[in-house]
């Protein structure tokens, strides 16, 4: 796999994306806090979080909201290695590269030199990166417990249910369905192209490979598309898109909502600058 | 480019949700008015490809791997309208499902990915491969150049959100509240690496994947292709030429606009009341009207009036844009952006008045 990297890190990534949708699939399926409530409560409650997330001008409320997010996650029997893994330290990563060097580059009281002064550490700059961090950590952690928690047609239905147009939502059905079909399909191609190859391949050929893939994954598509096409015609479609909401609101869900959208409007308030 | 949440303001945010969401409704408008029953398998099935596209890692010259968007070959093929809904809603799923770019942020990744991309693409396309055959080398040419240029374009976007963050918004300390770097640092950053890595890929699958079909399955590049006796997919019937003229006209005059910072003095008669007041506006004055006396103080009508009305972006520059082209050319995009949405939103209510049955 060394040797020809960009097939076998292509066909790594497609294997833990499917892997990450069939982990989602298992913890929505337990019983837990938020798998408790009606789908429409969980996206405007945790989506309120988020955005008061992105209101709050204050670290220490940012931080509140990181704790409220782990304890959601751990009533909610979402496993925290879950969110060690595949969130915390891969925002860590990425947001915390991007960060680094506001330490050095954002103006204002120098908290530490290096000799010679070449670099200067501010308490601005320190201050900027780790709220930046911190607002990026919880913002994403509420983003996948609504993910994990949550079945994809629940999360559509509850689009639904905000007047999202009809057809987006057939469309983001239909697509969701297909990544797993094409993935699948580009997945075995790679696999196939692989295990058909002896020694080192350059660059060159492994760009025509992927392109070639790419080529003869988009026939596909089409070919599938006009599948579908004639499969809906079959079944009478004629352009009217309904969608059933068979969801009903209990007295567990207003509570529910009620706690998520004072709890954005706390931590709004309490944030402000 | 897919930007996280926390990074843009949600004041940034709200603005970028509105500008997709008049591109969303635009392009839904033409897709109902088209194929409505085939354009929705077509464009689910196309986000789906797009999606996966986006996994599969390209190797690229110098050692280094890049992912293509899929934007270009969507364009091609379905059109800028089909592509702006399928690249939203993979953009969507990614963010929804698989927790790729924020919930927040989402409007400004489908503005910066899926409308301006989409769009770029579309007219680099089309400038590009003009009046080529459907199998002519210039056809891949033009794709990847139209997704070399695209990506960049997106990218472009994407760092000026980020870079206008800082000097927006920040605290009393001057702690930057979200991105922390200025339009001098975020530009170069992302511009470089897009113009390095993931333009190069974009560029190298959408060529691959046009010459591709121009062996196996010509047909399918037919509908962006602009040739006689081709039907477009989801185009409005403007005449295409005109437009494309139009466009490229607008284009080069937004570009050429830092050349009205070379020209000296000032227009006659568009005085300020500030400019009676010093020695220098004195002069300038007395230049351009014939050496004829000036008063020594502004007009009292003009004094009054003056105050009235304060531009949000007084002299072409926005306050914090340091360089004068910058904000001359950001000032004329704001600007065609204002004219071309007040003109569709009129566009929309005269349509509905003459054919008041006919609503989508």
């Amino acid at each position: 796999m060394s040797r020809n990297r960009a097939i076998g890190s292509t066909l790594v990534g497609i294997t833990r994306a499917l892997g990450h949708a069939l982990v989602s699939e298992q913890v929505a399926r337990q019983p837990g806090l938020l798998q408790a409530l009606d789908p429409r409560v969980r996206v405007a409650g945790l989506f309120s979080l988020v955005l008061a997330v992105t209101l709050s001008h204050r670290i220490s409320v940012v931080l509140a909201l990181f704790c409220a997010a782990i304890l959601i996650a751990v009533l909610s029997r979402v496993s925290l290695a879950i969110l060690v893994t595949r969130v915390w330290l891969v925002v860590l990563l990425f947001t915390g590269v991007i960060a680094l060097p506001a330490l050095f580059l954002t103006p204002g009281d120098a908290v530490f030199t290096t000799p010679g002064g070449a670099l200067r550490i501010t308490s601005q700059g320190v201050a900027t990166a780790l709220l930046l961090i911190a607002r990026v950590e919880t913002a994403v952690t509420f983003t996948t417990l609504l993910v994990l928690c949550t079945p994809w047609m629940h999360v559509l239905k509850a689009l639904r249910a905000f007047r999202i147009p009809p057809e987006v939502v057939m469309m983001l059905a239909m697509t969701h369905r297909y990544v797993f079909v094409l993935a699948e399909t580009a997945s075995q191609m790679f696999e196939s192209r692989q295990s058909r190859t002896v020694g080192v391949l350059d660059g060159p050929t492994q760009r025509r490979i992927t392109a070639r893939t790419a080529g003869v994954l988009l026939s596909r598509s089409i070919e599938l598309s006009n599948e579908v096409f004639l499969a809906m015609q079959s079944r009478g479609f004629r352009g009217d898109v309904q969608i059933l909401s068979e969801f009903r609101m209990r007295a567990w869900d207003y509570i529910g909502l009620t706690a998520f959208l004072a709890a954005g409007a706390l931590a709004v308030w309490m944030g402000r600058r | 480019m897919h930007i996280p949440d926390g990074y843009l303001s949600p004041s940034t945010c709200a603005v970028l949700y509105a500008g997709a969401g008049l591109g969303w409704y635009e392009a839904l408008r033409r897709i109902r008015r088209s194929l409505t029953t085939r354009m929705i398998p077509l464009i689910s099935v196309f986000a789906a490809f797009s999606f996966v596209l986006m996994m599969f890692n390209l190797p690229l010259p110098g050692g280094t791997t890049g992912h293509a968007l899929g934007v270009t070959i969507a364009t091609i093929v379905i059109g800028p309208a089909g592509s702006i809904m399928a690249i939203s809603i993979a953009l969507t799923i990614q963010a929804l499902f698989f927790g790729d770019g924020g919930i927040t942020t989402l409007g400004a990744n489908c503005f910066n990915m899926a409308i301006v991309g989409s769009l770029v693409a579309y007219a680099t396309y089309r400038l590009t491969a003009n009046g080529a055959a459907i199998t002519a080398r210039r056809r891949w040419i033009a794709a990847a150049v139209a997704g070399y240029v695209a990506t960049n374009a997106a990218a472009f976007f994407a760092a000026v959100e980020f870079g206008i963050q800082p000097v927006l918004f920040h605290n009393a300390r001057g702690v930057p509240l979200y991105a922390p770097y200025s339009l001098g640092i975020a530009i170069p950053a992302m511009v470089i690496g897009h113009l390095a890595v993931a333009g190069v890929a974009e560029g190298v699958i959408a060529a691959g994947l046009v010459a591709y079909l121009q062996a196996s399955d010509p047909a399918l590049l037919q509908a962006t292709s602009g040739l006689a006796g081709t039907a477009e997919l989801a185009q409005p019937a403007t005449p295409q030429r005109f437009l494309r003229k139009l466009w490229i006209t607008v284009a080069l005059l937004m570009l050429l606009t830092p050349l009205g910072i070379l020209a000296g003095g000032a227009a006659w008669g568009e005085w300020s009341a500030n400019d009676f007041a010093g020695s220098r506006g004195h002069t300038t004055i007395a230049t351009s009207s014939q050496d004829h006396p000036v008063p020594s103080d502004a007009p009292a009508g003009l004094q009054r009036l003056s105050s009235l009305w304060t531009a949000p972006i007084p002299s072409y520059a926005p306050q914090f844009v340091k360089s004068p082209s910058l904000g001359y050319m950001l000032s004329a995009m704001f600007g065609v952006g204002l004219v071309l949405s007040l003109s569709l939103a009129v566009q929309g209510y005269l349509r509905r008045r003459r054919s008041p049955g006919q609503a989508a």
